[in-house]
């Protein structure tokens, strides 16, 4: 009778009944309780050393909480995001093979409209009370799209030009001087190829210089008047394009080969979308030690980096708990230290204790990396769908032109 | 066609043996079919997780409206003739002329490890040879006083002729090892001596008595060729034309669009390319046909042939220069691998250093052991249905027919991003995904047709008056199968497994997409290192990739001349 009955439960739990309830993260206990013993699969870009190297770091912590923490390193963060796709298609709601995602921007805009994301839970989180979004807006707003708790912030990143100071005394510090410098230096300016996301940056960077209507940027593209506002872009394209590295005929595919040409010497100007790129790659003997960093008068975009949990994912409360150690002052210190990674923290440092700020204070910044009074404002992404759009056009104009 | 055997004595009544050719068929074809079916549906619409119920044209249309979709696909189908038709001219013009020299046996030597680079990788060593800020360069510059390379298009051009080169560098070994194993049977040297009395010049008599019996034995391996090089990814994506790249370049990136809405557009993309390779192959036979009747004309007017000594000079150059490229790409990247910083124009690195090794050390040698367990794992099971297959076609003398033949090629014909986003879909539904034995069933479908390849030819090569001999002396069929023929054979069953392992190590896609991120292998982990595009990285990858492919072939020559130490007449066997 005994056996009959359990199995009976077992069919019960197995076909019938929803699982598990959810981890509350305003109960941080249970979430701890919970997480006990749970491996957490986060699927994160694994192309980067310091940030494979941090990411190992951030898995021993989260052993101490009796988590196991596996990355699973993409070549494109699409690839995850096709993972729960698929699941969701297959019916497959719930111990689904993705339990947190490195996430932003449009990934983000097109999982939380298709509800392919668990939450809210990410607002709840208890060292969230470090960070100050009235202060950092770009925490609760993603590329313009609220973030309404469905991920977790963890590092703030900002578009930052470099140069060779052995080949390149005074690079130009606006789009305009970026211009005319190609125009006297032909051949020796180029950007990945849209729509790598460095090259939509790019083009996004160049519509906030040069746009008549800056505000405009921050509405869906349908309610605006695009082709007054994107004139002046296409304008500067077309003047530029030519005298860009193969005339335009050609683009490096990723950021990566854009460092390369740089180091190959066939390029004079690079960038990339973290403040410490430049320092990462010399220690990475990717670039020469002359290398500096640069920026354009009136500040270049920023945003910030997210972690989020898949609806269907296996292990929530592990991934919650993943994405607290992320928001530690310790962990945050360790990652904007550009020895380790040199990533901007998204901690308010008005809200830390004196002692955790005395390790933010110590941390200290290469000769290639740019101070925070060095690296200026930082513009605020446009709403994804002008990089829809951009990608778009830029593509009909310039990318299949052959 | 293959002969078959008289059947064995012995083997009347049911046997499981005689199901296996419809197994094998089933365990490859399955999978295929299914994830066809899988693209089909989104390609038209019907993508339920999305909200979308909606069968109707949208995503061809959204296709159709790609600006560079003319010139994309026509990049497909140029680059992947081109390169088919150039990699088999030097592998066909290296065989005429050389066979049977001491040339042709150093070639013979360094096949298999051409054959274990992985495509991206001796393509990211191509493009360092050949870019204007590459190794080729960097030897001119002091001569040519170039301060900094100059700005000319060569890697990425717009015809895509570095991407022909960089595929015809690798299929060229692969052609080679199919013609050798075909050649055997084809008693080549009592042909060529026949007509070679009767007046033809060496590569003239291959040309007239060889070729025509020899092609159709490398027919399916050359359509294969076609259609990999026509959808081929990674290559394409380092040395292709990108205003716009190729159609399957474009097909990825529909793929991995952040907006969820272009999968539709992608596996419509899919299935274009499907219609094009289809299109492709057709358009190729027609040409076999036109190529067969003017050969026969040249044959019946009986010209000796006068080109020879420039005809055998241009196959030892392209040979010699497409194995060069390769070697000397590997020989790059192992530099990178260990360098510090390189600048241009330095020929070498200022100073060396084994950071990159000790860095990355750990993260390619975690998965060592998955990788190898799931290697021999789907070349053992697809070891034991291809011996099943031979094993049952020379008992009960069945004769696979043409038709057998071209479902065995079907897995590497019909292009890969067409069916494995389907398959990943029916991996789920079915809940076998993201685990160890998902991944090791899906590697079987891309194994087995290599390894029935490799060692359909010798078996039934094997000589059955041996097996009668061993009849006569009482032994049923399977004595003689596990006493005789298995042991005879060792070191071809051998060389179809080290192919297999090769083919298995080599496997990205489907260990992504079946593996759902949760098997890691050294592949999926050196693509994702190396997408950081640091050259350090890619060189030290492609270097432990090459490595992983290479262990099976060296353990395929090594165990078969420890075992048979003592048995001198199975040394060449």
């Amino acid at each position: 009778m005994k056996t009959v009955l359990a199995a009976t439960a077992t069919a019960v739990a197995l076909i019938g009944l929803p699982a598990a309830a959810d981890p509350d993260p305003t109960d941080w206990d249970a979430v701890l309780a919970e997480a006990r013993g749970q491996t957490v699969y986060w699927n994160a870009w694994g192309g980067s050393d310091v940030v494979n190297g941090f990411i190992a770091s951030i898995g021993e912590e989260a052993a101490d909480y009796g988590i196991t923490l596996e990355q699973v390193k993409l070549s494109d963060t699409a690839e995850a995001v096709s993972r729960v796709l698929a699941e969701k298609s297959a019916g497959k709601d719930d111990g689904g093979a993705v339990d947190l995602i490195w996430i932003n921007g449009e990934n983000f805009a097109s999982m939380k409209d298709q509800g392919l994301l668990f939450g809210p839970w990410a607002d709840d989180l208890p060292n969230r009370q470090l960070t100050d979004p009235m202060a950092n807006p770009s925490l609760t707003a993603d590329f313009t799209v609220p973030t309404e708790g469905m991920e977790s912030p963890w590092g703030m990143a900002q578009l930052v030009f470099f140069h060779d100071s052995a080949r390149l005394a005074e690079p130009p510090r606006s789009m305009a001087t970026l211009l005319a410098w190609a125009q006297a230096n032909p051949g020796r300016f180029t950007f990945p190829q849209p729509p790598d996301y460095l090259g939509s940056t790019f083009l996004k960077q160049a519509l906030l210089e040069l746009t008549p209507d800056m505000d405009a940027l921050s509405q869906p593209v349908e309610d605006t008047d695009y082709d007054t506002i994107t004139e002046p872009l296409w304008a500067y394209m077309e003047a530029l394009t030519p005298v860009l590295w193969r005339q335009g005929r050609a683009y490096p595919q990723t950021g990566a080969r854009m460092i390369q040409l740089m180091a190959d010497n066939e390029i004079d100007i690079a960038f990339e979308f973290n403040p410490n790129a430049a320092a990462n790659a010399i220690a990475n003997d990717q670039l020469p030690p002359s290398v500096r960093s640069h920026v354009h008068d009136g500040g270049t975009v920023g945003n910030a980096s997210f972690v989020a949990i898949p609806y269907n994912a296996n292990a929530k409360a592990g991934a919650m708990v993943v994405a607290n150690l992320l928001l530690s002052p310790a962990a945050q210190a360790r990652m904007s230290d550009p020895a380790v990674w040199g990533q901007g923290t998204v901690l308010a440092m008005d809200r830390l204790s004196a002692e955790d700020r005395a390790v933010f204070d110590a941390i200290e910044l290469g000769e290639a990396t740019l101070t925070p009074e060095e690296l200026g404002p930082t513009l605020p992404e446009p709403h994804p769908s002008w990089m829809v759009k951009l990608e778009e056009d830029w593509t009909r104009r310039f990318g299949v032109t052959e | 066609m293959p002969h078959a055997a008289a059947p064995a004595p012995g083997t009347r009544g049911p046997s499981p043996l005689r199901h296996a050719p419809l197994l094998t068929l089933l365990v490859m074809l399955g999978p295929v079919a299914a994830g066809l079916l899988g693209t089909l549906g989104p390609a038209f619409g019907i993508m339920p997780a999305l909200g979308g119920f909606d069968p109707g044209l949208e995503h061809v249309r959204a296709l159709v409206d790609w600006p560079g979709l003319p010139r994309a696909a026509l990049l497909s189908l140029g680059t992947g003739v081109l390169s088919t038709a150039l990699a088999l001219a030097v592998a066909v013009l290296v065989c005429a002329g050389w066979q049977g020299t001491r040339a042709f046996a150093a070639l013979e030597r360094v096949l298999s490890p051409l054959l274990s680079v992985p495509h991206a990788a001796a393509a990211f060593g191509l493009a360092f040879l050949i870019a204007p800020s590459g190794w080729i360069a960097r030897a001119v510059a002091p001569l040519a006083g170039w301060q900094s390379p100059p700005d000319v298009l060569i890697l990425q051009d717009p015809l895509g002729l570095s991407l022909v080169a960089g595929l015809v560098v690798k299929e060229v070994p692969f052609l080679l090892l199919m013609t050798l194993a075909a050649l055997p049977q084809l008693r080549v040297a009592q042909s060529l001596a026949t007509a070679q009395a009767l007046g033809y010049g060496r590569v003239a008599a291959w040309f007239r008595v060889v070729l025509p019996r020899l092609y159709p034995r490398i027919r399916l391996p050359v359509y294969a060729v076609l259609a990999f090089s026509m959808s081929v990814v990674d290559v394409a994506m380092i040395l292709g034309p990108s205003t716009p790249p190729t159609l399957s370049v474009q097909v990825l990136r529909w793929m991995n669009d952040p907006d969820l809405g272009m999968r539709g557009t992608a596996a419509a993309g899919a299935l274009l390319q499907l219609a094009l390779t289809v299109l492709a192959l057709a358009g190729w036979r027609l040409a076999e046909i036109a190529l067969a009747r003017l050969g026969l004309r040249r044959i019946e007017a009986g010209g000796r042939g006068r080109a020879q000594p420039l005809l055998r000079a241009a196959g030892l150059t392209l040979g010699g220069l497409s194995g060069g490229a390769v070697i000397l790409g590997l020989a790059g990247l192992a530099v990178w691998s260990v360098a510090g910083f390189w600048g241009f124009p330095d020929l070498l690195p200022q100073e060396m250093s084994g950071r990159t090794w000790m860095r990355h050390g750990m993260a390619l040698s975690d998965p060592l052991a998955d990788t190898a367990l799931i290697a021999l794992a789907s070349a053992g099971i697809a070891l034991v249905l291809t011996l099943a297959c031979l094993e049952a076609e020379h008992r009960f003398g069945l004769r696979p027919g043409t038709r057998a033949l071209w479902l065995l090629y079907l897995p590497l014909i019909v292009p890969q991003i067409a069916f494995l986003p389907g398959l990943q879909m029916l991996g789920i539904v079915t809940g076998v995904d993201g685990n160890l034995p998902a991944v090791v069933a899906v590697h079987v479908v891309f194994v087995l047709p290599y390894v029935f390849l490799s060692l359909a030819d010798p078996y039934r090569a094997w000589d059955p008056r041996l097996g009668a001999v061993g009849h006569a002396l009482g032994a049923g069929p399977a004595r003689v199968f596990w006493r005789l023929r298995l042991p005879m054979l060792l070191r071809p069953v051998l060389t179809a497994a080290a192919v297999g392992c090769a083919v298995s190590v080599g496997q990205f896609l489907p260990t992504l997409l079946i593996g759902g991120g949760r098997v890691q292998t050294l592949t999926t982990e050196a693509v994702a290192l190396a997408s950081g595009g640091n050259r350090r990285v890619i060189g030290a990858t492609a270097l432990a990739q090459t490595g992983a492919a290479l262990l099976p072939f060296a353990a395929a020559l090594l165990i078969p001349a420890l075992v048979w130490r003592n048995r001198r007449g199975l040394h060449h066997g």
